[in-house]
């Protein structure tokens, strides 16, 4: 279709109620499914996947001593692919400490200020991008298992309800996207199905890393609505309700998105 | 030393083409942009990459402001002997990072 009909086709949704047709276990694709043979490539080899990068300073960061407690995380976790492997599929998890669902960023915040006793990392920094993409790797190629445990149900459903609200100038919901329009194409670009099997991700567009919560901010920027802050509850609800809708599905981070 | 990810088969067939790919981690400035004062962000790129291969340059690139960034690099030559190939990336502001990798020929 030509891009004004998508754009059309996308925005007659707002005539319309959400219909937010849940898309069925088998029906599931990731980002990667929709990308150029080019970008799959390059997502495809560790020495052309720009992600690696990070993931090389990641395990730089992972043995450096920090913080009064002088301790790096391999001093209590030891070795990465052993102790990670599969973290980063069941996040955001539950947090006793914070009495609150936590995404992976911020469980690593969390070491980093009681275990390090060190400053935690700013949104989107170089080292925490480096850190969760570390982390991130020692899921690839395993299913995504959050949102299981039942102290997370009411945020799950809150980041449900969020995803099939209406927002915005356009007035348009995830779900319009995201789960009614998954594909067609906006202005060029596959709308995907919003699946966050691969974060952090390198965007190309973005010539950078970044996390789930930068990706959500885009497309809430993108229909004109107000972006929720960074680690802000609703934003955790809504990365936890994303991963529960892709529950089995293959972890294929760190990616490269278009 | 900032990341660079080399990938060069660590064996080879003498004769063999063999493809070489390089990744290096830069912000690739290209100069032309404002911040959001109005000010221009100072140009910060990579401007040239050399391979060498026991001693010999068997490669070179010079790399310009529409490059995105972390550049990745590849190209292919000719397995004649074992060695080392060495790479180099000089950029603005001083940038100097180096890699090297090995390779059987047999
Ligand atoms: C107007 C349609 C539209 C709406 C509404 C929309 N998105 Fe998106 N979304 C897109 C497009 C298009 C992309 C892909 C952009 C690209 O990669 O070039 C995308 C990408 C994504 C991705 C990245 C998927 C991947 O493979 O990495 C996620 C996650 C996502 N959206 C979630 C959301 C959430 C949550 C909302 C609601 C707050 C939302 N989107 C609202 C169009 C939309
Ligand atoms: C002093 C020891 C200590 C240090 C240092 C430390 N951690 Fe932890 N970490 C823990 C403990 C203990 C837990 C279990 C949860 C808790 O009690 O806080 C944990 C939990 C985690 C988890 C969640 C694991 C899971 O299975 O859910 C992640 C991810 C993590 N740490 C990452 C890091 C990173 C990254 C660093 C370095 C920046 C680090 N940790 C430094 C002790 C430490």
């Amino acid at each position: 279709m030509r891009p004004q009909a998508l754009l059309a086709a996308a925005l007659l949704g707002m005539a319309l109620p959400v219909l937010a047709g849940e898309i069925a276990p088998s029906g599931r694709r990731s980002g990667y499914d929709f990308m150029s043979a080019d970008s799959k490539a390059m997502q495809d080899d560790d020495t052309a996947n720009p992600a690696m990068l990070s993931v090389l300073e990641g395990e730089t960061l992972w043995t450096t001593k920090a913080g009064a407690a002088d301790k790096s995380c391999s001093d209590c976790h030891g070795a990465v692919d052993v102790s990670m492997k599969g973290v980063a599929a069941r996040y955001p998890a539950f947090s006793a400490a914070s009495a609150a669902p936590v995404d992976l960023g911020q469980r690593v915040n969390l070491c980093r200020r009681q275990h390090q006793e060190a400053d935690p990392f700013a949104p989107e920094s170089r080292e925490l991008l480096a850190l969760t993409a570390l982390i991130a790797k020692q899921s690839r190629g395993m299913p995504i298992t959050a949102g299981g445990d039942p102290r997370l149900a009411s945020s799950v459903a809150r980041g449900r309800e969020l995803f099939v609200q209406r927002q915005g100038q356009l007035n348009l919901a995830c779900a319009n996207c995201h789960d009614d329009n998954w594909d067609k194409h906006l202005a060029g670009s596959a709308i995907t199905q919003g699946q966050p099997t691969g974060y952090p991700i390198y965007r190309l567009e973005w010539q950078g890393m970044g996390s789930l919560q930068r990706r959500l901010r885009g497309c809430m920027t993108g229909i004109r609505a107000q972006a929720f802050d960074f680690d802000a509850p609703d934003m955790i609800a809504l990365e936890l309700y994303l991963m529960s809708r892709a529950h089995g599905m293959t972890m294929d981070a760190p990616a490269v998105r278009p | 030393m900032p990341a660079a990810l080399v990938n060069v088969p660590p064996k080879a067939r003498r004769g063999a083409v063999i493809e070489i790919k390089t990744l290096m981690s830069h912000v690739m400035e290209p100069g032309y942009r404002h911040t959001a004062a109005g000010e221009v962000v100072p140009r910060d790129i990579i401007t040239s990459f050399t391979c060498r291969f026991n001693g010999a340059e068997i490669f070179r690139a010079d790399l310009f402001p529409a490059i995105a960034a972390n550049p990745f690099l590849s190209f292919f030559t000719t397995a004649s002997e074992s060695g080392k190939f060495e790479f180099e990336w000089i950029g603005d502001n001083g940038f100097v990072a180096t890699a090297s990798a090995a390779i059987t020929v047999e």
